[in-house]
């Protein structure tokens, strides 16, 4: 698919993800990651075109909890703004559709999480279906050992490889200073069987931040700019028992809307929170083993919920940005089990 | 630098969700004990039901009752379970298609442990001793080797008294961190001292401060205290109390620019009728033993404050 002008992410930057920041506000957590992404792509703070955001109030306990924020972006005089109550990557889809339409030429998109506030397990129960599944409070531990489970009957993994997913995200976060889990972990007891804990992701807190611009804006704020070669988001079911656990057609959907099946890619940044996903997007995403998946260690070794799925975005940029990428895959998903799914290609140019 | 303050902070909210046409048989089927399930036009069975068929989009209402034993399609062992879920004792999450459904329904399996779960395993529905039409009305499933019911059977739907409408109450339980810089106001606030912070950009003092400059997007850092005194920029007369509101009606909600301060703090006005309280009005906080914040200000006896002085911070 051919749009209407060529837009990449020129610039990116996150917070060394952390267990709690109960010293810190959002707006201060956020400040020097929107001060170090805008100063990478020579903005002010108050000049990109258009700024979109992605945060959820269940996690801040607060409502309109994003309206803090703002105050980091120079949001007076007002400033052309929109907010997810998403994941950033869906704050990044958003923007990039704005720029695509020629209405702005820059934008800054970005996304955090303080899953110290509360109690995550309990918080994110109340995204489920309200009348049949949220008042029996699965946590999402709980709803994703369901499905790992589902994919160890199946004969597609057992413990042992579900260990080795999580060692070598752990061990490819090592080179990756903003991780949580900087190398391997114990995989401990089990969470909620067959899940242990190193099957889960680590409770973080945490933002994230890139800046978008169009054609040769983009070409002067980035010796390489990351084009996005497309990107689409997709949905299944509601209802997980009417869905098969072991696979997740949205994704491949959206992967097949985005482009990612037309070449190759050689890196992907794929949003796991639990290794058992990670086997079922590698086969929706079909990413074989001469793919690159998360060299930078993944949710597995940092998951500031609501900025994890763009931080993958933001890892497969900074890949192109340095020329070790030429092609990457970027994925986030949103749910319980992969419910959601966003994927987008970006591309360097040849060198 | 003073302490980080944090607070308990519960969120409550108790939805009451109205249900649809199959949502309302469905859950009234469960007060009856009777599982009822919703066919597509491409002839499955969902269970539960939903309104709309999530393949084709359809509008479905072709009702059809199942049994209440049914087969564990997967499961997960949940060694610790938390408050408000099925079961207070360990158990396994499971998720069962039902004898005559075509898909799974979520909910609790009571077993003795993870050795006695498995995939391909027979239960039955354990129903609530007091059911209300909510999915909770099957307290959980329990083991039971029994042959398949059979298929589903066509079923009206209708029963008396039928559930229109469920309340799920949920409650949140957070620890709120407001920050270094409102911990700091609140800590200067204790000391009955208001501080703002300063914009190393554009120098405004913000009060009460949030950490950042909205104009400039840059951290504020450098403390200022401001006040004590203020002036009156603009007020309203509250006549209408607010449900569990202390304070007698009516009485003056003025916005209040302390001296120093470049942007303007909300307060309530006293020691003065409300008829004679005006803009440029001259006001000092009155303090409480023990209060964190000022209870009221009142006047200071002061000329009032000329309208230039004050009509940028409106
Ligand atoms: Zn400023």
């Amino acid at each position: 698919m051919r749009y209407a002008r060529d837009v990449a992410i020129v610039a990116f930057a996150q917070t060394a993800h952390r267990r709690s920041s109960q010293d810190v506000s959002e707006t201060e957590m956020l400040l020097p990651v929107l001060r170090e992404v805008l100063d990478r792509a020579g903005l002010a703070p108050g000049e990109p075109g258009f700024t979109c955001s992605g945060s959820s109030d269940y996690l801040a306990g607060r409502p309109f909890s994003f309206t803090m924020t703002l105050d980091g972006v120079g949001a007076w005089p007002p400033v052309a703004e929109s907010h997810v109550e998403m994941d950033g990557a869906w704050a990044l889809h958003e923007a990039w559709v704005e720029l695509l339409t020629g209405a702005a030429d820059t934008a800054l998109v970005y996304a955090y999480g303080k899953s110290s506030a509360g109690d995550l397990g309990a918080v994110l129960t109340r995204q489920l279906d309200p009348y049949y599944t949220a008042p029996l409070w699965p946590g999402p531990v709980d709803l994703a050992a369901l499905q790992a489970q589902a994919l160890i009957d199946a004969g597609e993994t057992d413990e042992q490889a579900l260990a080795d997913i999580a060692a070598r995200s752990r061990t490819a976060a090592r080179a990756n200073p903003h991780a949580r889990l900087r190398g391997p972990v114990p995989m401990g007891d089990h969470v909620a069987g067959p899940l242990r804990t190193g099957d889960c992701p680590p409770v973080s807190d945490g933002a994230a931040a890139l800046v978008l611009a169009a054609g040769d804006t983009a070409r002067r704020m980035c010796e390489r700019p990351a084009w996005i070669r497309g990107m689409d988001h997709r949905t299944d079911p509601q209802g997980l028992g009417l869905r098969d656990l072991t696979d997740a057609p949205s994704a491949r959907l959206a992967a097949e809307h985005a482009g990612a099946f037309d070449a190759p890619v050689d890196t992907a940044e794929i949003h796991a929170p639990f290794t058992a996903q990670e086997v079922i997007l590698r086969k929706a995403l079909r990413l074989g083993d001469d793919v690159s998946v998360n060299p930078s260690g993944g949710a597995l070794a940092a998951d500031p919920v609501m900025a994890t799925g763009l931080i993958r975005f933001g890892e497969a940029a900074v890949r192109v940005h340095r020329g070790e990428s030429d092609r990457a895959l970027a994925h986030a998903t949103s749910g319980p089990c992969l419910q959601q799914n966003l994927v987008g290609v970006l591309e360097g140019e040849s060198r | 630098m003073s302490e980080i303050l944090t607070a308990p902070l519960v969120v409550e909210f108790p939805f009451t969700r109205s249900l649809g046409p199959v949502q309302s048989a469905f859950l009234t089927g469960l007060r009856e004990r009777v599982v009822l399930g919703v066919r597509t036009t491409d002839g499955r069975v969902l269970v539960p039901p939903v309104e709309y068929d999530p393949r084709t989009a359809d509008e479905i209402r072709e009702l059809v009752e199942v049994g209440a034993t049914g087969t564990v399609t997967t499961w997960a062992w949940n060694p610790a379970p938390r408050p408000r879920q099925p079961l207070a004792t360990p158990f396994a999450w499971v998720l069962v298609t039902l004898d005559g459904a075509d898909t799974a329904l979520l909910h609790a399996l009571d077993a003795p442990g993870p050795d006695a779960v498995r995939t391909g395993m027979r239960v039955r529905v354990r129903w609530a001793a007091e059911r209300t039409g909510a999915i909770t009305d099957i307290a959980c499933f329990e083991p039971h080797e029994s042959g398949g019911a059979g298929p589903a059977t066509p079923h009206t739907g209708v029963f008396a008294d039928p559930v229109t409408g469920i309340t799920t109450p949920a409650r949140l339980d957070y620890t709120y961190a407001p920050g270094r810089a409102q911990s700091r106001h609140l800590a200067a606030l204790a000391r009955h001292t208001t501080i703002g912070e300063r914009c190393p950009a554009c120098r405004r003092v913000y009060v009460p401060p949030r950490g950042a400059c909205p104009t400039c997007g840059v951290a504020t850092g450098e403390q200022v205290e401001v006040g004590p005194r203020g002036t009156v920029t603009t007020y309203c007369v509250v006549n209408i109390k607010a449900r569990n509101a202390a304070i007698d009606v009516p009485y003056v909600y003025a916005h209040i620019a302390l001296d120093g301060a470049d942007l303007a703090l909300h307060g309530r006005i006293a020691g003065i009728p409300c008829d004679q309280v005006r803009m440029g009005l001259r006001v000092e906080p009155v303090w409480t033993e023990g209060a964190r914040h000022p209870d009221h200000y009142r006047p200071t006896g002061e000329p009032d404050a000329a309208y230039d002085t004050y009509k940028e911070l409106l």
